[in-house]
């Protein structure tokens, strides 16, 4: 008579975990991050029409790394989750951290009970009134949640992005150095300094003086300028500020979703 | 509702792909949440439970297009609310406004404005126009059985085609039958004074301020003859409401300045009670 094949659960929960950040080392990185106006959130994706980042609800945006079509799927739980919460009570009622437990609680869930574990680690970001009311959510592939302060990097290579990050990160810096700052953290994947441009660049923003619906997407031309400017901040650190947000303001014509 | 997960993890409908639309998401998933798919018992007089929203004017301009109300909202004889909001903001390039029952439609109204923005926020763009028209009119018509016991409610959409470059119209009867108009529209127990209004007042090189100053004439015509549609109320500083939709998005004008033209269509009447005259040839 055989034996069933015994395996313990902690060998079992490490193999899973083992595989899961596998996975995710395979993908590109992305970062979010607190600037003047809000939140920044870059994410180093080939595609410009498969998004790593989206908006959930009115102040809360989404982002992930790892494999596309689970965190897909995470995307479309939360953004029906959020719409059905906001219309059964009220909009203001929608919160971030309401979505951070959901999704930790089905990815602990999936963790636990399935055999793949999802390949994924996604933040929730919601834009709160002031800097200080900001929430920042970073839900890894086990259900594990932890409030972030200020700044989070994942994906790939996320040590060596988020140490990147830290070194120029500012929370008062205008969205130009705070961009410059995102892709001088996301340049340090796998070892490599990459060069990095708007077409590999998907790049949208929390924008917290805009009016009911914060988020905004960057793109086109405005994001090759924007691009511009952070490179210009990059030279010169010291006088970045008061060109960089120059420009701001005329160029929300093209705000398309 | 959706606290009640089981294990706390979002339930596979939340997760699956396949529908765009939050209506029939909420249909699986919260049915209880519609509004228009409880049955309701027969009985006569069941219409006079909510009130009446009435007049809605709305006029295109040159790159743009106007929606206006009044406030009042009548349950019978009675005044019900004289500063009721009967317009909406749809989604950044529509708005929408209902006139009727005025519980169910402004449910209705919500419940658009969500299946907009999900829509955006499923597909990463928003619906076209003519998307946005059908979609309402096929909502329209789930409240078809409510319209039949007298809860009867027509919207009238607004919004700004990006494509053509211009400001359209769409009105709807309680079946979902869906009607572009050109150039002005009014809906409500008023529409009838305040389309006669617009008609003399409504020319194709109307400005944005004078399609606005339009709109507050014509609904001050529809408060005198119909005693469903209520003034500016100077005194209570209650003024209509009034949506511009443009290029540049939608946007709701700002009370002050709404009662900038207010006062200058009421002191117009003071001059002259009949308002502008329109030239005879």
């Amino acid at each position: 008579m055989s034996m069933p094949f015994y395996v313990s659960p902690e060998q079992s929960m490490k193999d899973k975990a083992d595989y899961a950040r596998k996975g995710i080392a395979r993908g590109r990185s992305a970062v979010v991050l607190q600037y003047d106006g809000g939140i920044l959130l870059v994410a180093d994706n080939m595609s410009r029409t498969l998004h790593k980042i989206s908006e959930l609800y009115d102040r809360v945006a989404f982002a992930a790394v790892g494999r596309g079509n689970e965190f897909e799927n995470l995307r479309l739980g939360g953004v029906r989750y959020a719409d059905a919460h906001g219309y059964a009570y009220d909009r203001r009622d929608v919160t971030g951290r309401m979505l951070a437990n959901a999704y930790a609680q089905t990815l602990g869930t999936v963790f636990s009970e399935s055999n793949k574990p999802w390949e994924v680690e996604i933040v929730v970001a919601e834009v709160g009134d002031d800097a200080d009311s900001d929430q920042i959510y970073r839900i890894t592939f086990d259900g594990s949640v932890a409030d972030e302060k200020g700044l989070v990097g994942m994906g790939g290579s996320a040590e060596a992005v988020t140490n990147a990050l830290k070194e120029r990160f500012d929370p008062a810096a205008p969205l130009s150095e705070a961009l410059s700052a995102a892709m001088y953290a996301l340049s340090h994947e796998q070892h490599e300094r990459r060069e990095l441009d708007a077409a590999n660049l998907e790049v949208a923003v929390l924008e917290r003086a805009r009016e009911h619906r914060k988020f905004r997407r960057i793109r086109g031309a405005r994001l090759e300028r924007l691009i511009e400017e952070a490179r210009a901040a990059d030279g010169a650190p010291a006088s970045g500020a008061g060109g960089a947000s120059a420009g701001d303001g005329a160029e929300d014509a093209e705000n398309g979703a | 509702m959706s606290e009640a997960f089981e294990g706390g993890r979002l339930p596979a409908a939340y997760m699956n792909p396949g529908m765009s639309s939050f209506t029939e998401f909420l249909g699986a998933v919260h049915p209880d949440l519609l509004p228009n798919w409880r049955d309701l018992p027969q009985a006569s007089g069941a219409h006079q439970l909510t009130p009446d929203a009435t007049t809605i004017v709305a006029l295109t301009f040159p790159g743009g297009v106007v929606l206006a109300g009044d406030r009042r909202a009548t349950a019978g004889n009675v005044i019900a609310n004289r500063d009721m909001e009967k317009l909406f903001r749809a989604d950044e390039f529509s708005a929408v406004a209902i006139a009727g029952s005025a519980g169910i439609g402004i449910e209705l109204a919500r419940l658009y404005q969500v299946e907009l923005e999900h829509y955006e926020k499923r597909e990463s763009r928003p619906l076209s126009l003519e998307g946005k028209a059908n979609r309402l009119a096929n909502m329209l018509r789930g409240n078809l059985g409510l319209a039949m016991q007298g809860f009867v409610v027509v919207p009238l959409l607004v919004g700004y085609d990006e494509a053509r470059g211009i400001g359209r119209i769409f009105s709807y009867d309680p079946v979902g039958g869906r009607y572009e108009e050109q150039r002005y529209h009014s809906i409500g127990s008023g529409s009838v004074f305040a389309k006669g209004s617009l008609k003399k007042l409504f020319t194709d090189d109307l400005t944005e301020a004078q399609a606005v100053e339009a709109a507050v004439q014509s609904l001050y015509d529809a408060a005198e003859d119909d005693s469903a549609t209520g003034g500016p109320d100077l005194h209570r500083k209650i003024y209509p409401l009034v949506d511009i939709v443009t290029e540049e998005g939608y946007r709701r004008l700002p009370t002050d300045e709404v009662a900038r033209v207010a006062e200058t269509v009421v002191a117009g009447r003071a001059e002259r009670p009949d308002g502008p005259i329109a030239p005879l040839s």
